[in-house]
């Protein structure tokens, strides 16, 4: 119990929230970064462009289909011989979104999908263009059917983030190993702790996903 | 990076077999478990339904990686001494389990009530219902779902690399770092991990269609 209390002091705590915060903001940049990507992704997909659909189909199933650790690593190695700054912060980010945009992809491609055709139908023949169409017309409705796969993915997201512990992100695991590996004791308290902490933050997403997903149905 | 791949041929074998091996075997308790939760969350019971439900937040909640190095980590100083590929394992089968109860459950509510209420009225027990009509409609559905959670658990295998589980990433780390080419090391790694993968997600999909 007397490790606890002072595994637990306001340093340490300060430390750990510090670590948290890492987490979430390269959480957040990556889920909005990458879903940009996605979105493009998605619909490059979903027009069923000649070779370019293929093609980008193709790239997002190999990246779909390797561990994340694995592209973590080939950001971080790889970055520095495009002669890119190998920053633990940029390569974690860039890992992540290649890795969630071709998550998201699928994802807004069955997004797309789920909207009924007549939508476009509609909206062309009242004079839109196909662009005018896609983006006041089907996209607004598709983005409402894709948030909570989104959000549930954006979980996956928060708790894939403790994989770039090993290219020493200063994220919230990191920073939990670097106090119990100054006192061994700590050990119990510091993942106790870490594991309520990833917990709280991903299971109040996790629970709006499914509102949301509720609401929509 | 042909010379890489003869060069050290017997450590990228040894470390696919092993992420088979561990796949197979989470693969195994993490199916046992998950259909249990399963069952137990959607069964009349209150208290086994609070359990179950439990049970699938935490797991669903905390990154594989933290679950692995508790049980690498922390089951050590109270119990036996566990090795990387062990706990890899046990951490691997208990977080995809979760997703594997969430997935099932939701095959079995997506059957109607009325089967249930069919099948009890025709004299079954509870348990008859379940295994001879509710149970055989669920799985057509959850097949497809399920196979996507298999190719997350193998790709999730690399956690494996955080404890020293001998995996096909931890030996693709141990090239890398004694060969210096380690996109070259990547690469290799990678095709080996679309080996088991890509056929597995291909193959999915056409069922899904075939399914649907």
């Amino acid at each position: 119990m007397e490790t606890f209390i002072h595994a637990y002091s306001w340093i340490d705590i300060r430390f750990l929230l510090q670590g948290l915060w890492v987490t979430i903001y390269v959480s957040v940049i990556s889920i909005i970064l990458s879903f940009i990507l996605g979105l493009i992704c998605g619909l490059v997909r979903y027009m069923k462009i000649k070779y370019l659909s293929a093609a980008v189909g193709f790239v997002v199933d190999i990246i779909r289909n390797l561990p994340l650790l694995l592209i973590i690593f080939f950001t971080y190695f790889g970055l520095p011989k495009l002669g890119l700054i190998a920053n633990p912060t940029i390569a974690s980010i860039v890992a992540l979104v290649v890795f969630e945009g071709a998550m998201l992809s699928e994802i807004v491609r069955s997004g797309i999908n789920s909207v009924p055709t007549g939508q476009m139908e509609g909206a062309r023949s009242n004079g839109m263009t196909y662009v005018q169409a896609m983006i006041h017309v089907v996209l607004p409705q598709a983005i409402r059917n894709m948030v909570p796969a989104i959000l549930s993915q954006f979980v996956s997201l928060i708790k894939d983030t403790s994989l770039a512990t090993i290219i020493v992100l200063p994220e919230l695991l990191y920073h939990a190993q670097i106090i119990y590996s100054q006192n061994t004791s700590y050990l119990i308290p510091m993942y106790l702790i870490i594991a309520v902490m990833y917990f709280i933050v991903c299971f109040c997403l996790s629970k709006y996903a499914n509102h949301l997903q509720k609401k929509y149905l | 990076m042909w010379q890489i791949l003869t060069g050290y041929w017997s450590e990228f074998i040894t470390g696919f077999g092993n992420t088979i091996l561990c796949s197979l075997i989470a693969m195994f308790f993490s199916l046992i478990l998950g259909v249990f939760f399963a069952l137990l969350e959607v069964a009349p019971p209150k208290i086994g339904r609070a359990i179950a439900h439990i049970y699938i937040e935490i797991f669903c909640n905390i990154p594989l990686l933290v679950i692995t190095m508790i049980f690498y980590l922390i089951i050590p100083q109270f119990w036996v001494k566990v090795s990387g590929f062990t706990a890899g394992t046990i951490g691997l089968a208990l977080y995809t389990s979760a997703f594997i109860a969430e997935t099932v459950r939701s095959g079995i509510n997506s059957v109607g009530d009325g089967q249930m209420e069919g099948a009890l009225s025709n004299g079954m027990t509870y348990v008859q219902a379940m295994r001879y009509v509710i149970l055989p409609q669920a799985i057509r559905i959850v097949i497809p779902p399920l196979g996507n959670q298999m190719i997350t658990l193998i790709k999730n295998s690399s956690v494996l690399a955080f404890v020293a589980g001998f995996d096909l990433m931890y030996q693709g780390d141990i090239v890398a770092f004694s060969s210096f080419q380690t996109i070259e090391t990547y690469v290799i790694v990678g095709v080996f991990y679309l080996g088991l993968t890509l056929p597995l997600s291909y193959y999915m999909r056409h069922l899904e269609k075939r399914l649907a």
